[in-house]
């Protein structure tokens, strides 16, 4: 296989990789958390970016399988005893089991008809779990403390939950970049420019859309109860944040969507930037505001994203940069 | 309660019916509408159904300026272009509401009292904010029907490069019309103001509503949005009596998505 050797396809990875490990020899507290959100959102916008960047399909509520995926694992966690990496596993699953189904109807529905029914979807989701007795309904669940005794006590864990954070986003980001560069990918890629014509042309389109709505389901799933196993706690409002999806969108928008590459550097960018006026006096107040407004301006005069700006306009970069 | 979701939603239609895009934005006007009526409640001492008419208007012009600045550019660009954009534009209201009013629950103190028919208690407020609602229903469909801005905006959403060359200035009627919407947000928030209490952040709870309203009766169809609009309110009022409240969502979100699938069109959707 050549894409070893492909600049594009080991950088992010590399680059991952030694920051991940950076923060597990350095054994900070603060700077795991940190490291956690980011990584976390890097994971979370790459699988919603193998769907929305190669399929161009705008799922606007993709957070219901980090939600239900995490519901999922924390019950088998808590209240079943598994083990973490296989309860999260089976929050993969479920999450992806789900997507199948959902995604078997839904992605009939194109442009905005799919938008909306996503939305409905997490809705829905969220109104049932929340009545839905075994999840502990409204006020959640939280986490049985024997489970953190598996690793040591619950400071241990949390390392622990880190280390598979890590695994899971270097995971994701060789699935994205195996699928960017298949066959499967350019059928997905073909579908984005015009679906009609890729179906005349013999794309399995129906079949090909439902199986990436599958993969870019499974790992929010996984994220989902390692997230919610290292808060101790899961409760509706948390799991099916609508603001949160529309966060993971902005982040590949403002990395570049179809690119390996971009929901890494959308995600850093985003986050960095959040931290800074969270923090800063001027713009406390109007966090919010000014994120809007940089969000704004990047759609209106910059749509292809940073690194989609980057291979614009250096060619030479373009087999770097994936 | 549903004739007022029928407004909020057929400001929504409208804009999808006339140029294709989803305004994320219709939320936050909402709240700006509860917020126009509070204000001029509270310190001008303005009664909230005249408050109406400005709010009306400052909704026109907020329209105006949101689709000169937000949505002009991407108009013709996909679908997310534009869905980013107004949820862009509802993050800077948002932000800038919750910098200015804070996100603390406020109330418009107003009572007309009410009255009972039969077993039924029905407060002043909501009779008259369903009269307001049939009326903005019935000014805008004479609007669009029977005078030719109104004509234009149809044409436009018809075919945007027909009405063109028939010499229809069509950025002009694509501002027009994203302000006539914004406008019915702003005016469904300042009826809703007058009954519910409100923080800058309950335009979201209407946004969802008004989705499911629109695609139920269709999107893009105002007279579907109305009907829509009704079938929410009475599923809201039928619904608790025969199982808990809280499953309400579940029942409106599953036929939300229901409906899309099995007809995408709507329930008045003409194909």
């Amino acid at each position: 296989m050549k894409f070893w050797r492909q600049p594009g396809f080991w950088l992010p990875l590399v680059l991952i990789f030694l920051w991940g490990g950076a923060v597990l020899v350095l054994r900070q507290d603060t700077i795991r958390e940190t490291a956690f959100t980011v990584l976390m959102f890097m994971a979370l916008a790459s699988s919603l970016n193998i769907l929305l960047g190669y399929t161009g399909y705008v799922s606007f509520g993709h957070i219901v399988f980090f939600g239900l995926g995490g519901y999922t694992g924390f019950y088998l966690l808590s209240e079943q005893g598994w083990p973490l990496y296989l309860a999260a596993v089976g929050g993969g699953a479920l999450s992806a089991l789900i997507a199948l189904l959902v995604g078997l109807a839904v992605l009939r529905l194109r442009g905005a008809y799919f938008a909306l029914a996503t939305i409905g979807i997490n809705e829905a989701a969220r109104a049932f779990v929340s009545n839905f007795g075994p999840f502990g309904g409204a006020t959640g669940m939280f986490v049985n403390f024997s489970a953190y005794e598996k690793y040591g006590g619950a400071g241990p864990a949390l390392w622990t939950t880190f280390t598979f954070l890590w695994i899971t986003t270097l995971v994701v980001l060789v699935v994205s970049y195996l699928v960017k560069h298949s066959r499967f990918g350019l059928g997905l890629q073909a579908i984005r420019e015009d679906e009609d014509a890729a179906m005349v042309m013999g794309v399995p389109a129906p079949r090909a859309k439902t199986i990436t709505y599958v993969i870019s389901a499974f790992f929010p799933g996984i994220i989902g109860t390692l997230y919610f196993f290292k808060n101790g706690n899961v409760e509706p409002g948390d799991a099916f944040q609508l603001h949160m999806s529309i966060e993971m969108l902005v982040m590949v928008m403002l990395g570049g969507m179809g690119t390996v590459l971009g929901p890494v550097v959308g995600a850093t960018a985003y986050q960095g930037l959040r931290g800074y006026l969270l923090t800063s006096p001027i713009f406390k107040e109007l966090h919010l505001a000014v994120a809007g407004l940089i969000l704004l301006l990047i759609i209106l005069f910059v749509p292809a994203g940073a690194v989609g700006w980057v291979r614009g306009r250096i060619p030479a970069l373009r087999r770097v940069l994936e | 309660m549903g004739f007022v979701y029928g407004v909020a939603a057929m400001g929504l239609t409208l804009i999808w019916g006339v140029m294709s895009v989803i305004n994320l934005a219709h939320g936050p006007v909402i709240a700006l509408g509860m917020f126009g009526s509070y204000l001029l409640f509270t310190l001008l001492g303005v009664n909230p159904y005249l408050a109406l008419a400005p709010v009306a208007v400052f909704g026109l012009l907020l329209g105006f300026v949101i689709y000169g600045v937000a949505v002009h550019r991407v108009i013709n660009a996909p679908h997310l272009s534009s869905l980013l954009a107004t949820f862009a534009v509802n993050m800077i209201i948002i932000g800038l509401g919750t910098a200015i009013f804070s996100t603390s629950p406020q109330n418009i103190d107003y009572s007309l009292g009410s009255f009972e028919v039969g077993f039924l208690t029905i407060p002043f407020t909501r009779l008259l904010a369903t009269a307001g609602a049939v009326l903005f229903t019935a000014a805008l469909y004479l609007f669009l029907y029977f005078t030719r801005p109104g004509k234009a905006v149809r044409a436009v959403a018809n075919n945007r490069r027909a009405a063109e060359l028939m010499g229809i200035p069509s950025s002009l009627v694509l501002a027009f019309s994203f302000g006539l919407g914004t406008m019915l947000a702003a005016v469904a928030g300042g009826l809703i103001a007058t009954f519910f209490p409100f923080t800058i952040l309950s335009g979201g709870p209407y946004e969802l509503k008004s989705f499911v309203i629109c695609v139920l009766g269709g999107l893009g169809n105002p007279l579907g949005a109305l009907l829509g609009g009704l079938i929410l309110g009475a599923l809201e009022g039928v619904v608790p009596a025969f199982m808990p409240v809280s499953w309400v969502p579940v029942v409106e979100f599953g036929l939300f998505v229901l409906v899309l699938l099995v007809k995408p069109s709507g329930l008045m959707g003409a194909k």
